[in-house]
């Protein structure tokens, strides 16, 4: 009876309710962090991934459940010259395009390596062109190659004198190829360069330093230390650039949407206008799941080609 | 490497004398400024085309010859005016404006969550979730955009900008959490180890310690959030039919681009109306911007 009425003097501790208490508790914790992201990519991304592959062995439209063809789509695919000229678009699109990027975004890294005044202004304004919309820039391009009113035949034609009529921007096969091209290398150059950049930055200068009283000349050294040095990243850069480039979209489409004459589609605009504005849900994935092989292939090629060579590790070439 | 520098250099190698002042100062002029110049020049020169089309009354942009085509004769808001109250297009930038905060808001979210879990509660396999997340980030959405079209209409989301706000963090995602879980690296775990001792919980350490730390890499993943989820265009082309629900960008091109003519003033006028945003949001937020490139770059 004494022990019952005995009070506890010591300070009660503070029992955290068990909502507390679950979420310290780790497996449960992790989670519920996980939760948000991995419920998002797995809804909408790992989920239609999957859907895609599926819907392109189906001959599916928009509006009618498809039924399973097997490679039917492949095979219509692989005898229609639009969709071979697509895939010769990107293709040669992709590799022009990201050499031209890289030449230049290379070049204007080296550039932007030096002392010069201004530099983080410099750097700002470079990165313009990869911040604004794509589209919007590209409208702009758009009335930059207008057969009548662009400023570059004027200045050509009536100011140089250098051509009798207007240039013909988007109007034939090649001259809207490569207008194209120019939008996308315009484009992608901030991106490049301004990693390229610092990746330079982290090369130590001493190692130039030495190489210069050896006695090396400027070719020597870009070729022996900083491009070497500079691989890894470029690696990287490379592999995004090439994924990004040969699956762009939004270029194509503000400027050509395909034309003149289907010559300017790349693959994804090809499943676009099959896939969505021509209702054949089926055929348009089986173009976008085409893209896949080239796209696994781009990033093996520049991740075991450019960035895992042993003697970035320090050991020995072989 | 250095063997190999070494072997290639010539051995009579010609050391150059000091060179005058004045010699090496042209040469810096034309090896360093002159192309650098060039190329300020050409990533700039659509911007000043842009800008100067959309200021020019219609007179002078369809006539060269009479006017000089590089500047402004007599400057006219009436592409502006058009555009603001003869069109929707006040309408299309909150609604972008709308899909770009939320989008952004819900993938910092997860994406903060995402990489406190893979960097700091370390649990088995984390890496394998991390390397995951970021093979995400190489899916583009020209591959994704046909069944996310049919996913997005068989949760009858399709023609809202709910569709958008739910699928911009597929790509949106995967970024923001490598790059957060660059900057969680970089936190003393000590800091962490102090707070459990002194009887914290998790989650009071993630929003009492590590998250204040971690702010410049949140702004960088947000600035960054937020121009990806504005430039977009792909899907907001596919799951967006109805003219009032558009974002800037498609409804440029899907609503102001018709007829044979084209109103060159007042689509130059919004598509710089459309670049503003981004570009003063992002000229407060420079070097965050770089920082996150580059990082991500280097991770």
């Amino acid at each position: 009876m004494t022990v019952a009425t005995m009070t506890d003097w010591s300070r009660v501790k503070p029992q955290p309710n068990w909502l507390a208490r679950l979420f310290d508790y780790k497996p449960f914790l992790v989670f519920m962090c996980l939760l948000p992201a991995c419920g998002l990519l797995l809804v909408f991304l790992t989920y239609p991934l999957g859907l895609g592959i599926w819907l392109s062995f189906t001959d599916t439209k928009i509006g009618s459940a498809g039924k399973f063809i097997g490679l039917d789509n492949f095979e219509y695919l692989l005898e229609d010259p639009q969709f071979w000229g697509a895939v010769f678009y990107s293709v040669f699109y992709t590799a022009v395009a990201t050499f031209g990027k890289f030449a230049l975004g290379l070049w204007l890294a080296l550039l932007l390596n030096n002392h010069v005044p201004f530099k983080s202004l410099l750097r700002a304004i470079i990165l313009l062109p990869w911040i604004v919309p794509t589209v919007l820039s590209a409208l702009a391009f758009w009335w930059l190659y207008d057969p009548q009113f662009s400023i570059f035949s004027y200045v050509a034609v009536d100011v140089l004198h250098i051509r009798s009529k207007p240039f013909d921007f988007l109007s034939t096969t090649w001259p809207a190829r490569w207008s194209l091209i120019a939008a996308n290398i315009w484009r992608g150059i901030p991106f490049v360069a301004i990693s390229l950049l610092a990746g330079l930055q982290t090369i130590s200068p001493s190692l130039y330093e030495a190489a210069l009283l050896d006695g090396s000349t400027a070719w020597q050294r870009f070729r022996f230390i900083t491009f070497p040095l500079l691989l890894p990243i470029l690696a990287i850069v490379m592999t995004f650039s090439i994924i990004f480039t040969f699956t762009d979209f939004q270029l194509v489409y503000a400027i050509t949407r395909g034309g003149p004459l289907n010559s300017t589609h790349l693959m994804a605009t090809l499943a676009f206008q099959r896939g969505i504005s021509g209702g054949e849900l089926g055929e348009g994935a089986a173009i976008a799941v085409a893209m896949i092989p080239f796209l696994v292939g781009a990033t093996l090629f520049s991740y075991f080609a450019l960035a895992r060579r042993k003697w970035q590790q320090g050991e020995a070439n072989d | 490497m250095t063997d190999a520098t070494a072997a290639e250099t010539p051995s009579k190698a010609t050391v150059t004398p000091d060179q005058m002042a004045w010699e090496s100062r042209t040469r810096r002029l034309v090896t360093i400024y002159l192309p650098l110049a060039l190329f300020v020049i050409v990533l700039l020169f659509p911007f000043y085309w842009m800008t100067i089309t959309s200021f020019k009354p219609n007179a002078e942009l369809y006539d060269y010859k009479k006017y000089n085509p590089f500047w402004i004769g007599s400057p006219t808001l009436s592409h502006i005016k058009h555009l603001l109250f003869e069109t929707a297009y006040p309408r299309w930038l909150m609604v972008t404006m709308g899909v770009a905060i939320c989008s952004t808001t819900l993938s910092l979210f997860s994406s903060v969550l995402a990489a406190y879990a893979i960097q700091r509660l370390r649990f088995r396999g984390s890496q394998y979730v991390g390397l995951a997340i970021y093979l995400a980030y190489l899916v583009p959405p020209s591959i994704l955009f046909i069944p996310l079209a049919t996913t997005i209409y068989q949760l009858g989301l399709f023609d809202s900008p709910l569709a958008l706000i739910l699928t911009y963090p597929t790509f949106l995602v995967p970024f923001s959490t490598w790059l957060l879980i660059g900057y969680f690296k970089s936190i003393p775990y000590e800091l962490e180890e102090c707070a459990l001792i002194d009887g914290a919980t998790r989650l009071q350490i993630l929003r009492r310690i590590t998250l204040p730390l971690a702010v410049p890499g949140l702004i960088s993943a947000g600035i960054f959030s937020f121009t990806l989820s504005w430039n977009e265009f792909i899907y907001a082309l596919a799951f967006i039919q109805s003219s009032e629900k558009k974002t800037v960008s498609v409804a440029i091109l899907t609503e102001l681009v018709s007829g044979d003519v084209y109103q060159w003033g007042s689509l130059m006028a919004g598509s710089l109306l459309g670049s503003l945003p981004v570009a003063i949001f992002y000229s407060f937020f420079v070097d965050y911007y770089v920082s996150s490139l580059t990082g991500a770059v280097k991770e």
